[in-house]
């Protein structure tokens, strides 16, 4: 294969690549204007890597490096989308925070091209590349605000911890490399025959431990809520969006490539990272009064959920974890594009008692949040309900896990406790004092989540079904 | 025993030996010296491997660059260092057991490369009859330019986060700028004012 | 005979041959210096109208030995409060990280102690680890001076890496290869053939546009990875005195001397090496082949030292006719000018080799 064929294939990484660079210089020259223009820019830049991606050449790159197959595009274009809206929400709330530096659009598009990387790894090597210059624009996001102390702690934990992962990471790579012989994905499937041998189940542990902390499962989420916390909002909306996406494909990926033969032995250790997440979630987010770390704490639950359609092992398994992570961005992405709307007397709304009677102030904006929270929680026929839907279908339907969909089951049950508690607080709860008029764009991205979440997802399952379908036959599992 | 297993295992009892100190010496400043130390070693291992093109790599880019920087901020932090490993003693024997496992591992590793594997391959591709700057260089920008790429992106992106998180426009600080002082004329610069006598300058 | 030849054959014969090859080197290059240093003294005193040393030998020619003695029976003062392991070790550093790039300088054809692939990269290495000698005995002196005066060179001798590394990899993309005696034998033919002017005339002229910028930028680069004036500011004797060197006397500071001459010449010697053809005539030399192998590198010799004497001079003229930079400046010169003008000469020449050797 070529390196013309090659570039053809990478496309939308290098126009990400080679916009990040040239916006970086745009920047640096225009004066006042750099905020705007590097902003539009980057969305631009990501819209197109989008379309490319949609309809560039499937196929491998560089000695199966990189590869371009249903999966990744199905990945990508969900990744780009969901970092356009971070830095559409991010330039105006930077600006209003007096921060308006030109280096946020570049560095969530740099950020975004890394999770490109990351779900088109067909390598140990571009894995661990990928989620590199993923991880590291991203602290440098989380500290963004550098005055603020929380920022910088956020910053700084999320760095310590995210190199301790990676360590992890790398020492997992590492056995496998010298077990297998290979750092390719085909080559270490071809070399692992049969059962394991002991030292490729430890570097899998090792590998599974360090993407679990990159998708903040428990027993590895000790990060999340601090980070959610401490990094600006639009950045936080984008660190639970866009980077889970990216590692839960790449988790997929490395599991059912590299490791096609082991299915029952990573399905083990996942369902249990799934259980413990689940579990960690549903009972941490009940005691938390601020939003951010109550969000924090049904991301990880939600990742759980993620994580037990993974932990089926089949192909309609990966289909439900590609339909939940979708369904559950655009979520997310709502919820916290509503708590960049709401603020009053220009600081921003963040505890779970400022909400009160917020139905009385701001009825647009209450009802999207009853809405996604209802979604969140998974009540027919909201698009939170088809998410878990489909990854307890597939877990009921893999024999062996029944237990596990049940338990899943009991957990959602448990976390619908704090959902409600917002939704009461919002309707029947005295309002404590007149709120700031909510900024277009954050309401604007908080109303088309809500709109999507109901009633616009049921025509959307159409479409999305057969391509979270076609994607999952990528990865190659039964 | 012939030269090269002496030079080997001089060398590589000092790497140790230096590894170890780096982490038990009391002083800072001390253990990042021991740390080049370590650095230099693993370069004579590279000799030794024939691999020099590394071996100069990793003097040129960590003893010469990363580890003077890191001397640099040792230096100059003013940091009890001697406070901060108080602790040290209680998490020990936490760190025994993790670095007890990783070695049981290091050693089931080697065990298996050693009879099969990764080995194999790699005394394979040593027998082209390049030196092995050209090797590196047709693979690196071949095969890995992938990797090659993307890793300079990553470092773009440090480079970047640096920028961010501490540089500083400060107001009314007063720069130097060349270009202004070099276009300076005798016009622009000077000029000749008769002064009446008892009068002075205005301004 | 036979017996002879096959002991040099045997590791103790050929540890042996290497460690005399080094001796000889080393005590060349020390008598050299002890001239040179002398050179430096009377240079300087000669743009100042002054005699410079005159007294001891003929001319002051033992003025050098002299001083040696001086400083080696004076008392090695320790001060109080410094780290002594390391304030003994950094002149020692100094001092032998100075010497053992001389182990690749190619002197005459076939006259190298160790002709290794990656020379260049090595001699770039090694001169890169100066400056842990400055440091450490900053740092081990408890002094402020000294310190503030390690950090500032340390500072210094990072950035001017940096470009110097770009300059060196123009020559590498022109000459082909990082083996030093290879760089020298690719500039064979006359002066025309040297790198400073491209490298080849017929082919490469064009290049000498670039190559001459590079040369001076190497040189200016190379005054201020030695700390010589006017980047002396490690050392500036109105703010800091003497810089790292403050508190040490004695034998500690000969050694630090010496490694700094020593450095200064391996500079005039790479210089030389990597821009004006090594030890080759600045014209073509077809009768040599006629001549007996010795002295045929004898004739080589003459040409490497008339050069290395040249530069040096260049060195000593610079350090007594150019006032010093201030260290804003200093860092400005590296990496706001030198740093991307080598980037962009890097990326000339590299554009140059793809699209002229086809």
């Amino acid at each position: 294969m070529g390196l013309d064929s090659a570039l053809t294939i990478a496309q939308p990484e290098l126009l990400l690549a080679a916009a990040a660079l040239g916006l970086l210089v745009v920047g640096a020259y225009s004066g006042r204007l750099a905020m705007t223009l590097v902003s539009w820019g980057a969305m631009l830049a990501l819209g197109a890597a989008a379309v490319l991606a949609a309809n560039g050449p499937l196929g491998q790159a560089f000695k199966g490096a990189f590869v371009s197959d249903g999966a990744s595009v199905f990945a990508k274009v969900i990744i780009y989308a969901a970092s356009g809206v971070a830095i559409f929400l991010g330039e105006r709330w930077l600006v209003r925070a007096g921060n308006a530096k030109f280096e946020y659009p570049v560095l969530v598009l740099l950020a975004a091209l890394g999770m490109g990387m990351m779900v088109s790894a067909g390598d140990l090597i571009s894995l661990y590349i990928g989620i590199e210059l993923q991880s590291l624009a991203l602290y440098v996001l989380c500290a963004f605000q550098r005055d603020d102390a929380r920022a910088s702690e956020a910053g700084l934990k999320y760095f310590v911890l995210g190199a301790l992962s990676s360590g992890l990471l790398l020492y997992g790579a590492s056995l496998i490399y010298g077990f297998a012989g290979s750092t390719r994905f085909a080559d270490i499937a071809g070399a692992v025959h049969g059962p394991a041998s002991m030292g490729i189940v430890f570097g899998l542990v090792f590998l599974i431990c360090g993407l679990a902390f990159k998708v903040s499962a428990a027993p590895f989420h000790m990060w999340t809520p601090d980070v959610y916390e401490g990094a600006p909002t639009p950045v936080t909306a984008l660190l639970s969006a866009a980077p889970k996406v990216a590692a839960m494909v790449l988790f997929a990926r490395v599991l059912a490539q590299a490791f096609p033969h082991d299915v029952p032995q990573w399905s083990q250790v996942v369902t249990a990272i799934a259980l413990i997440s689940v579990t960690v979630g549903a009972l941490g987010g009940l005691v938390q009064k601020n939003l951010k770390r109550l969000l924090a704490y049904s991301s990880i639950a939600n990742i759980g959920y993620a994580l037990l359609g993974l932990a089926s092992g089949s192909e309609a398994g990966l289909q439900a974890m590609l339909m939940f992570m979708v369904l559950y961005v655009i979520d997310v992405t709502g919820f916290f594009a509503c708590l960049l709307a709401l603020s009053r007397g220009g600081k921003p709304m963040e505890t779970l008692p400022s909400l009160a009677g917020l139905v009385r102030l701001r009825p647009g904006l209450a009802i999207a949040i009853t809405i996604l929270s209802l979604s969140v929680l998974g009540l027919p026929p909201l698009s939170g309900f088809w998410a878990k839907f489909y990854v307890f279908k597939a877990a009921v339907s893999t024999p062996g896990m029944e237990p596990a969909a049940v338990y899943g089951l009991v957990m959602s049950v448990a976390a619908a406790f704090y959902y409600l508690r917002i939704i009461k607080t919002m309707w029947f709860d005295a309002p404590e004092g007149e709120t700031d008029a909510p900024p277009l764009d954050a309401r604007l991205v908080a109303l088309g989540c809500a709109a999507f979440s109901f009633p616009l997802v049921i025509p959307a399952l159409a479409v999305l079904d057969p391509l979270a379908l076609a994607a999952a036959k990528a990865f190659g599992l039964a | 025993m012939d030269l090269q297993a002496i030079a080997f295992y001089t060398l590589a009892a000092i790497m140790l030996a230096a590894a170890g100190l780096v982490v038990t010496a009391r002083n800072p400043v001390h253990s990042v010296l021991f740390l080049i130390l370590a650095f230099f070693s693993g370069a004579g291992l590279f000799v030794l491997l024939g691999a020099e093109f590394l071996a100069m790599l990793l003097i040129v880019v960590y003893v010469g660059a990363v580890a003077v920087l890191f001397l640099f901020v040792v230096m100059m932090l003013d940091v009890d260092f001697v406070s901060l490993r108080s602790g040290f003693a209680q998490y020990m024997p936490v760190g025994l057991v993790v670095s007890g496992l990783l070695l049981v591992e290091m050693v089931m590793v080697s065990g298996a490369v050693a009879s099969s594997g990764a080995a194999a391959k790699v005394k394979a591709a040593a027998v082209t009859g390049r030196s092995n700057i050209e090797e590196i260089g047709r693979v690196l920008y071949t095969d890995y330019v992938y990797f090659f790429q993307a890793a300079g992106l990553v470092l773009l992106v440090a480079m970047i986060g640096a920028i961010v998180l501490t540089l500083r426009h400060k107001p009314g600080v007063r720069r130097q700028n060349i270009a202004d002082q070099t276009a300076r004329t005798r016009k622009s610069g000077l000029s000749i004012v008769k002064v009446a006598t008892g009068e002075g300058i205005s301004e | 005979m036979g017996d002879i030849q096959d002991f040099w054959g045997t590791p103790v014969g050929w540890t042996l041959i290497t460690l005399g090859e080094v001796l000889l080197v080393v005590v060349g290059v020390l008598i050299s210096l002890a001239f040179l240093l002398l050179a430096d003294r009377k240079i300087w005193a000669g743009v100042q109208m002054r005699k410079g040393p005159n007294t001891v030998g003929a001319f002051g020619l033992l003025q050098s030995f002299a001083d040696f003695i001086k400083f080696l029976m004076k008392e090695i003062v320790i001060p109080a409060g410094a780290d002594r392991t390391v304030f003994l070790l950094a002149p020692l550093v100094s001092f032998v990280l100075a010497f053992i790039g001389w182990a690749v300088i190619p002197f005459a054809p076939g006259w190298v102690v160790s002709n290794i692939n990656v020379g260049i990269l090595y001699l770039l290495a090694m001169s890169s680890l100066g400056v842990y000698g400055i440091i450490m005995g900053g740092w081990a002196s408890n002094s402020k001076y000294p310190f503030l005066g390690s950090l500032r060179s340390a500072a210094q001798m990072v950035s001017y890496e940096v470009s110097i590394g770009f300059i060196i990899v123009t020559v590498i993309l022109l000459t082909g290869s990082m083996n030093l005696q290879t760089i020298v034998e690719h500039q064979s033919g006359g002066f025309w053939n040297w790198n400073v002017l491209g490298g080849g005339l017929e082919k490469n002229w064009p290049m000498a546009f670039v190559m001459v910028p590079m040369m001076v930028m190497f040189f200016i680069s190379a005054l201020a990875e030695t700390n010589r004036p006017p980047f002396d500011l490690p050392e500036a004797e109105s703010e800091l005195v003497a810089g790292y060197q403050v508190e040490y006397s004695s034998t500690p500071y000969l050694l630090f001397m010496i490694g700094e001459y020593s450095n200064i010449v391996l500079m005039c010697a790479m210089i030389s090496i990597l821009f004006f053809g090594g030890w080759q005539a600045p014209f073509p030399t077809p009768f040599l082949a006629g001549w007996a192998p010795i002295l045929a590198s004898l004739f080589g010799l003459v040409w490497f030292a008339i050069k290395i004497v040249f530069w040096f001079f260049m060195f000593a003229m610079i350090k007594a006719i150019v006032p010093r930079y201030r260290y804003d400046q200093l860092m400005r010169l590296g990496w706001k000018i030198f740093l991307p003008t080598s980037l962009v000469a890097v990326a000339v020449v590299a554009g140059w080799r793809i699209f002229t050797s086809v």
